[in-house]
């Protein structure tokens, strides 16, 4: 069963440790859906996030292979209730005829605006991924001309931290 | 006191025990190269003739001695020329600190004179890597790289270090060496379930590998075996864990396997699996693998549980310490029907062997020895301690199906890399590091790739008996061609009109042709009489087999025992 999931991992804030994970993932064949990385609340810590499909064995894997990078602090799976989020930057052709039905399409998912020009809209939105996708399948009848995906973030829910696990 | 990179890299090795290094000089490392001058009485280095046979040498150090071997090469081609050493070591789980110069740090990425980027070259083939920018953490860095190619599974790491911050000065505190990462106790439920399992089956098969050589659990396996009435099989890189005229042992397993012990493990319905990796070449096509065993698996490297082959019970330990514990809770138990059993696989061995000699008569080529014939007489020739090194092809399987082995850390071959070329560097260093005769063999192809190292055996007069099985061809790729290919041997007859003998005499050392049993006999106990090396260019039959043979992706349902016509 190939099932889409999310792995957090902290790495050492150093030059050269995101190409270490990433090269792990070309050697050992693993397909990744989305990564993102970026600073902590640890200086010394940086966190990946990682968005893939697979099975079990293919899950279990990745969390090992992850585990042994020198360079890795620590792994963990998030499971179906983690906060996730991504942020969609989305440039759409501004016609007279559309303008109405894509205004109203940007209200109702609650994004914005961030640029307006006599061709084109460009909208932000953030949400979990599905709420993403929805709202790009509304637009595309009305022309999409470029979109940028940041990937997904995600935290656990409640008070712990993976850090602390 | 204040110290230079290049001796900071010097005493930080004394530090961690190193008495040896191999490498080869050059521009980016000239700085270090005057420190092991300086100290040549401290830390001794050895010249090879490449940089690929220094990485091979470290390799071939620690194999014969559980000591982590050093090698050091110049930044570009010097660094490179490492690679294939450093994934030889990295396959199977040689601990090793291969230290390479770089141009200085104003020169980095400007693609300038012999620079290249090691560290993302080794990415993945190292444990890990450093590139070193500051001196100030240089002592840190050559440090933890010792920790991490020590601990757990062991593995090469390497530290790229530029020229400036070799020359470059800081102060420099000796400290003690850092302990080995911590690895978890085996939870008591784990224990209790693998003791179970051992104590419900009725054919226990125990598996070891290349993890359990340096453990020093050699006799508790053996003891064990006793308790439960079970067998002891090996993958490649077990080889020497247990001596080889234990009762209980089976030998090898896998596509060349000893009948008996893959037969064995085919039909055991309990595997006990201890420091091994379930590889292709050992478990065949996966899906018929074993398919009537339970297994148990215990592992120093938690990846390693359920890679390969699926476990009913997978234990991430020290695997000395897990063994122990189980064995001492399992019931001793005798198992008559598998005894049985066992002795008949050991009889159809026996049989194939007899019917491989006697078809060899049938061919009328008396007169070249058989490599059993050859192997046996380097068995009978050799010290209990004597390392075997060897190269990688049909030699290299022979010599693991019928090379007796009394002692641990007496086999050097690459397995997982499969490295032709490898054994003259590891024969290096392991008589560097045993000083005593090491035994290399050889085929004529992969002795061609690294013989350039005849001249670092005569230069350091190390006392290496090379015994090449001169057949004048590659002869394993030669046997899947005539296996898979319609015996289309495709650039595997090599017509090369190479003088072994002629070769040696030109570097300096003695060589000595032998075309029948008596011949080499003579030959090899000459070169054990000998005080340095000695060549042996024995010819052998170039229609040899490596038997039994599991065909690729095949099961012991397709097991070949016999050449066919």
């Amino acid at each position: 069963m190939n099932n889409k999931f999310v792995i957090a991992v902290y790495v050492e804030n150093k030059f050269g440790v995101l190409t270490r994970v990433t090269s792990m993932f070309t050697r050992r064949g693993f397909n990744i859906d989305a990564l993102t990385v970026g600073e902590t609340e640890h200086p010394e810590y940086s966190r990946i996030t990682i968005s893939m499909s697979g099975d079990g064995y293919a899950r279990e894997q990745m969390i090992n292979q992850l585990r042994k990078i020198h360079s890795v602090k620590k792994v963990e799976y998030l499971d179906e209730n983690s906060l996730t989020r991504e942020l969609l930057l989305i440039k759409i052709k501004n016609e007279l005829k559309n303008r109405q039905e894509v205004l109203s399409a940007i209200q109702i998912f609650g994004s914005k605006i961030v640029d307006y020009s006599v061709n084109a809209i460009c909208v932000e939105i953030t949400g979990e991924p599905s709420k993403i996708n929805a709202f790009i399948d509304v637009l595309k009848p009305y022309g999409i001309i470029e979109m940028c995906r940041t990937g997904i973030v995600a935290l656990e829910r409640g008070e712990g931290s993976i850090l602390g696990k | 006191m204040k110290l230079s990179g290049a001796q900071i890299i010097i005493e930080t090795l004394i530090e961690q025990g190193v008495t040896d290094v191999f490498g080869y000089p050059g521009g980016q490392v000239l700085n270090i190269y005057d420190e092991l001058y300086i100290n040549r009485d401290r830390i001794h280095h050895t010249l090879t003739a490449h940089e690929q046979a220094a990485a091979h040498a470290a390799d071939g150090y620690f194999r014969a001695t559980g000591k982590t071997g050093v090698c050091i090469a110049t930044s570009g081609p010097g660094a490179t020329n490492l690679v294939t050493g450093i994934a030889t070591a990295m396959l199977d789980s040689v601990a090793m600190v291969a230290i390479t110069g770089n141009v200085s740090c104003d020169l980095i990425g400007r693609d300038s004179f012999q620079e290249i980027d090691i560290t993302g070259v080794t990415l993945p083939i190292t444990k890990h890597n450093y590139f070193v920018s500051r001196v100030e953490d240089l002592a840190d860095t050559i440090r933890e790289a010792f920790q991490i190619a020590r601990s757990g599974r062991p593995g090469p790491v390497l530290v790229d270090v530029p020229k400036d911050v070799q020359a470059a000065k800081c102060e420099f505190e000796n400290k003690e060496v850092l302990p080995l990462f911590e690895i978890p106790n085996a939870e008591e439920e784990q224990i209790e379930k693998a003791a179970e399992l051992i104590d419900s089956c009725r054919k226990p098969y125990i598996y070891v590998g290349g993890g359990v050589i340096g453990t020093g659990i050699y006799d508790d396996v053996i003891k064990l075996a006793e308790k439960i009435d079970g067998v002891i099989g090996c993958s490649l890189m077990g080889i020497s864990a247990i001596p080889t005229d234990c009762d209980r042992f089976l030998g090898m397993q896998g596509m060349h396997g000893h009948y008996a012990s893959s037969v064995a493990q085919n039909n055991a319905d309990l595997i006990f699996a201890v420091g091994v990796r379930f590889s292709d070449r050992a478990t065949g096509n996966k899906k018929k693998y074993a398919r009537g065993a339970k297994i148990i698996q215990i592992d120093v490297d938690f990846a390693e549980i359920n890679k390969n082959i699926g476990v009913d019970v997978g234990i991430i330990a020290d695997v000395a310490d897990a063994f122990k514990r189980i064995a001492d809770k399992v019931r001793a138990k005798k198992r008559p029907e598998w005894m049985q059993m066992i002795n008949q696989y050991k009889n159809d061995e026996l049989a194939h062997e007899r019917k491989a000699q006697d078809r060899y008569k049938d061919m009328g080529k008396g007169g070249v020895p058989t490599p059993k014939q050859i192997i046996d007489i380097i068995n009978e020739n050799k010290a209990s301690e004597t390392v075997v090194a060897t190269d990688v092809g049909q030699h290299q399987m022979w010599a693991a199906q019928f090379c007796r082995f009394e002692k641990a850390r007496t086999f050097s071959s690459s397995g997982g890399l499969g490295t032709m070329g490898y054994g003259m560097g590891a024969a290096i260093g392991g008589a560097t590091a045993t000083k005593k005769r090491t035994v290399l063999i050889t085929g004529d192809g992969s002795f061609g790739m690294n013989l350039n190292e005849l001249a670092t055996v005569v230069s350091y007069n190390l006392p290496v008996t090379i015994v090449i099985f001169n057949n004048g061809v590659l002869g394993m790729v030669r046997q899947w061609q005539t296996l898979f290919y319609q015996r289309h041997y495709s650039n595997t007859t090599l017509e090369r009109k190479t003088d072994f003998v002629k070769l040696a005499d030109a570097f300096g050392l003695k060589g000595i042709r032998t075309t029948t049993a008596e011949e080499f006999e003579a030959a090899f106990k000459e070169a054990n009489a000998t005080d340095g090396p000695v060549l042996i260019d024995c010819a052998i039959d170039c229609d040899e087999f490596v038997l039994p043979m599991l065909p690729p992706g095949g099961s012991m349902d397709d097991i070949i025992t016999e050449k066919g016509e």
